[in-house]
Formats: C-alpha cells, sequence, structure tokens
C-alpha cells in the first residue's frame, strides 16, 4: 500500500512550477550538518490488512477494562462515559473542528467552551476558568510560572505528594529559568509536611495535591492558612480527581488562589495515557495573569448575546515574546466533552457518583485491611488509597496479571522510601464480586 | 483617533520618544503617558504598575497599557526609584485617557541621574517629532 499521495511525477512537476531543480535545492536554507544522508531505517511497507493485524496485535499486549479488572488510577481513571457524550461529541461541528475561533463563524464552539469554563469555575469554586490547558501536569507547571509572574519572586514549593510525572514536567518547564523549586516531603499520615517551610516570605507559589498521589485528602484550610500568613504567596491546589470536588469541599472555598489538574475523568477515556485536560481555575485578581485563552460572553450591536476570545491582548499570537504564557492553543474538544458531562450529570449527579466511587474504595480498603493487610496511612480518601503488601508481592502480582487483574501500582520506583507500598483505585465501573474476587486472590 | 490640533500637550512637562511625559517637582519627577498615546491606544481597560522601593534604569520596562486593541509597554523616561504609585488607575484606568496629564499620572520617582533630563523633549520637539 502506497502511503504518500505524491508520484514522482507530481514532485518533480511542483519543484518546476517553485523554480528549483530537485529536493535538495528546495532544503538548501537547512544546514547540510542537519540534514539527513541515508535512508531511513524503516520496515517494508505492509498492506492496509497486514497493518490492522500489526495494530491489534499491538493493542492486545495491554491490560484494558473491561477485559482485565485494573485497580489503578494514579491520574488516569476508569469512569463510564455515558452514551450520549459519545454522540454528541462525535458531531462534526465539534469533532472536526480546528481552533475556530472567529466569532462571526464558531459561536457553537465558543459557547460550548464558555459553559466549560463556568461549569469548572463550580467544581473547583473559583471566580474564573480558562478555555484549558494540554493536561493537569501542564496546568501545575504554568501556574506556578504565574506565581513567579504575581509575586517577582523567585523561589516555588511543590509537596512530593504531587503526581510524580507532574512534577517531573514542572522541573522541565522550570529547567531554563532562573527559578528554584523546592519539594515538600511526606508526614507519616501521607501528607504534605510544610512544618519545615521556612522564608515563606521568599517563595512565590506552594503547590499541594488533594486528594494527594497517595489518595490522601490534605488538609487545606489549614495549608492555605500557613501560606496565607505571607500575604503574597499563592496557594496553588492540583488535582488528579475533580470527581473527589463532588463530595469533598473545593479548594476555592478552601482558600486556594489557583486550582490546576487533569479534567481526564469527567467524559474523557483514558486511552493511552492521553490526550488529557488541563483544567485552570484562580481568583478574579489574577485574572489578567492566566495563562491560555479565555472565552468571554458579550453583546453584539444589535444587542444579542455572544461569546468571544477575551483578553487576547495578552496571548502569544498577539504580543509575542511578550505574552502571559507559550500556549497558543486549548484542549478543545476534550473541553467540551467536559462540559457535556458535567451538564449531563449535574450537581446531584456528579455528588452521587462521587459518593460511589468513595463508597466502593472504602468497601475494599476494609476488605483488605480486615484480610490482615497494612493501610499505612490512617487519612480519609477519596477513590484510592495505599496498601502495604508483604515482601515478595510481585510473584503475586504477576500471577493475578495472568488472571487478567491489576492489583494496583507500586509506589516503589517514584518513592523509594516506601518499599511494598501499591496505590490501589476503584471507581463506579468496578463491582463487589470484582473486589471480592481480589482480596480472596491476594489473600491466597 | 484625533488630529494633532486636537489634543492637548501641556508645556510644563517633558516628553520621550515612546509617549511618556515627565514633569519635576522638587526633587521628584511624575510619570504618565501623552495624550496622543492615550489617543492612540483608545479605551483603556487595564493598567499595571511597578511597587514603590524598586528602582529601574532610563529606558527600563517599569509595566503596562491595556487598551481594547492591544497591550502596551511603558519605558521609564529617567533612572530612579519609584516613591509613589498611583493606587487609582487599579479600578480607574479610564483617568489615564481622561486625565492623561493630571488624575492619570503613574509614577513618583527620585530621580538618580538629573542630567537625564536634558535628553527630553519640550512641547515643540515633540510635536516635531510626531509630525514626523
Amino acid at each position: 500500500m502506497r502511503y504518500l499521495p505524491h508520484t514522482q511525477e507530481d514532485i518533480a512537476d511542483m519543484l518546476k512550477k517553485i523554480g528549483a531543480g530537485s529536493l535538495d535545492d528546495l532544503f538548501t536554507s537547512i544546514p547540510d550538518d542537519c540534514r539527513r544522508k541515508s535512508d531511513l531505517d524503516l520496515p517494508q511497507a505492509k498492506t492496509e490488512w497486514e497493518l490492522n493485524r500489526h495494530m491489534s496485535g499491538l493493542a492486545e499486549q495491554m491490560a484494558v477494562c473491561p477485559d482485565y479488572k485494573v485497580f489503578i488510577g494514579a491520574g488516569s481513571y476508569d469512569h463510564y462515559i455515558p452514551e450520549v457524550i459519545k454522540q454528541l461529541l462525535g458531531r462534526s461541528e465539534f469533532f472536526t473542528a480546528y481552533t475556530p475561533y472567529q466569532p462571526e463563524m464558531s459561536q457553537g464552539t465558543l459557547q460550548a467552551i464558555y459553559e466549560y469554563q463556568t461549569l469548572t469555575t463550580r467544581l473547583l469554586g473559583l471566580d474564573v476558568a480558562n478555555a484549558s490547558m494540554y493536561d493537569g501536569a501542564s496546568s501545575l507547571a504554568e501556574a506556578l510560572l504565574m506565581s513567579v509572574r504575581i509575586t517577582r519572586r523567585k523561589k516555588v514549593a511543590i509537596s512530593r505528594l504531587i503526581h510524580p510525572l507532574y512534577r517531573q514536567v514542572v522541573r522541565t518547564y522550570f529547567a531554563p529559568t532562573e527559578f528554584e523549586v523546592v519539594e515538600l516531603p511526606v508526614l507519616e499520615s501521607g501528607q504534605t509536611d510544610m512544618t519545615g517551610l521556612q522564608d515563606l516570605e521568599t517563595f512565590a507559589g506552594v503547590a499541594v495535591q488533594s486528594p494527594n498521589y497517595f489518595g490522601c485528602i490534605e488538609n487545606l484550610s489549614a495549608l492555605g492558612e500557613k501560606i496565607h500568613s505571607d500575604n503574597k504567596t499563592l496557594f496553588i491546589v492540583s488535582f488528579t480527581e475533580p470527581l473527589a470536588y463532588g463530595i469533598l469541599k473545593n479548594p476555592g472555598s478552601l482558600g486556594a488562589d489557583i486550582a490546576c489538574g487533569e479534567g481526564q475523568s469527567l467524559g474523557v477515556p483514558s486511552s493511552f495515557g492521553g490526550p488529557g485536560l488541563g483544567m485552570f481555575a484562580a481568583k478574579k485578581t489574577y485574572m489578567r495573569n492566566m495563562p491560555g485563552r479565555l472565552v468571554g460572553r458579550t453583546q453584539d450591536i444589535e444587542g444579542k448575546r455572544g461569546f468571544v476570545l477575551t483578553l487576547s491582548t495578552r496571548e502569544q499570537h498577539i504580543r509575542r515574546e511578550k505574552a502571559t504564557s507559550n500556549i497558543c492553543s486549548n484542549q478543545g474538544l476534550c473541553a467540551t466533552a467536559a462540559a457535556m458531562y458535567m451538564a449531563t450529570l449535574g450537581g446531584t449527579g456528579i455528588r452521587k457518583l462521587a459518593e460511589l466511587n468513595h463508597d466502593k474504595a472504602a468497601y475494599l480498603q476494609n476488605e483488605l485491611k480486615t484480610a490482615g493487610f497494612e493501610v499505612p496511612f490512617d487519612t480519609p480518601v477519596f477513590n484510592e488509597f495505599v496498601v502495604k503488601f508483604p515482601e515478595g508481592f510481585e510473584k503475586t502480582y504477576a500471577n493475578l496479571l495472568a488472571k487478567k487483574i491489576v492489583p494496583g501500582l507500586s509506589l516503589t520506583p517514584d518513592y523509594p522510601e516506601f518499599p511494598d507500598y501499591y496505590l490501589l483505585c476503584v471507581t463506579e465501573t468496578m463491582d463487589k464480586a470484582d473486589m471480592d474476587l481480589l482480596v480472596k486472590e491476594v489473600t491466597s | 483617533m484625533k488630529e494633532l490640533s486636537e489634543l492637548n500637550f501641556p508645556d510644563d512637562v517633558m516628553y520621550t520618544d515612546d509617549h511618556e511625559w515627565t514633569k519635576m517637582e522638587n526633587d521628584e519627577t511624575i510619570i504618565g503617558i501623552s495624550d496622543y498615546a492615550q489617543d492612540q491606544l483608545g479605551d483603556i481597560v487595564f493598567v499595571e504598575l511597578p511597587q514603590v522601593g524598586e528602582t529601574f534604569e532610563k529606558g527600563a520596562e517599569f509595566g503596562t497599557v491595556e487598551s481594547v486593541k492591544a497591550v502596551s509597554e511603558l519605558f521609564l523616561p529617567v533612572s530612579g526609584e519609584i516613591v509613589a504609585v498611583n493606587d487609582a488607575l487599579e479600578d480607574t484606568p479610564e483617568l489615564l485617557n481622561n486625565e492623561p496629564y493630571t488624575g492619570g499620572w503613574m509614577l513618583r520617582i527620585k530621580l538618580s541621574e538629573k542630567s537625564e533630563l536634558d535628553q527630553l523633549m519640550n512641547k515643540s520637539a515633540y510635536l516635531e517629532s510626531l509630525k514626523g
């Protein structure tokens, strides 16, 4: 099968039209030592049916729900996506549109994003939300940079209980800057230890995640109070599981200046770890320092309601290197899915679903405890929790994997100080029989 | 936008190429943007100013002014330390449009180099440069 549409004749014809003698002539502006001389080392082209078989083979190597019982969340959650969302999102007006931001053309898309922003501010309890970022990790990095812009200080602190990959992205964002990233240690309760945080007046922002990477709910109001003992330092709350705010108090009501995190739980499939949805909301005071784009509601000259990009005067396509941040886009389709998801469930639905997640996780946590396993952190959780399995659990793990059960995620690679600690997650899609089976299997 | 003849350029202030004005008062100098600048920008909706105590070199960017059209940088006409900032601009940025030389003042600066004032333009030189 041919994957490239141009024949040699097409190419010769195009080169002739623009006055280039050969393909090499076309690329003379690229320095010679940046150009590849040898052919690409690629396998033989496959037929379409061979390619399909190849891709199916790759897909079969993965342990995916519901074929496998996957007790892992850790930033990507298996929530049921109501059929109505798939149907609505598949409409070509939403599905195929590429950054359609001309207000005269795109009232539908702009309104969808505006609704997403409104629902996001309600879920997170803050005044203003942007049109979305790439994912939870880049949201956090941008929030920290925003705190640096606002306070003009050169240091930020992040909890060690923020998702390890988010921390990695923060370090990547900060590496070329002059700003320092300090990590806050872990308390015995599985919460962030802020007791050692000195010289608060030198910190632009302090970020924690709640529920944190160990599933534990942080005491946000106490942390916020301590952080706000300096009147400039910003309190940043990150999250990987926004559904938790269906039953927990939201970050805004507990003092957060910025809430930022991953919105995949809200109607976006886990896929192969992406695409995600970076949710980002802040207090109104900080609106002009927010990264990304913002859709606002306005009136046209006839007094009719309309939606437009607003505050674009600070965006990169207008302000170039002086822009607030270098994000030039948003996660339009995922944000639209999240808006549909939140609107479909409604406030009551989100609360009920959150309760279901919490109750199921509490059931499994309790069953494992009763079966004699150590639950090391005595702190309330939402739908994830840590279990310390006996030494040598790797063998049981492998056996269970063969039975299509994935009994959690080992924390040891990211937290060597916690050997044999596993992070388990239960969402609404797991039923009692699944959990009982897991308990039975790990006990035997 | 207005014709030059419709704009107001007081005699008792000095002007810069970047359309800021400055006026000496005792040992300090007051800074703002000219009537021409505010007219070019259009309706001003937000002003970002530095904090009292900060020190800037001549020509340094000290803040931004945001109109419905664009965000523009502000450049300091002279070196010095900020001794006062017009807080009223935070809630009423339209003062820059309505009273650019009075209620719309931005900063009060303690000069570090008085001779820098000699490099600025008086009214007629500024008008000349605007006619370009």
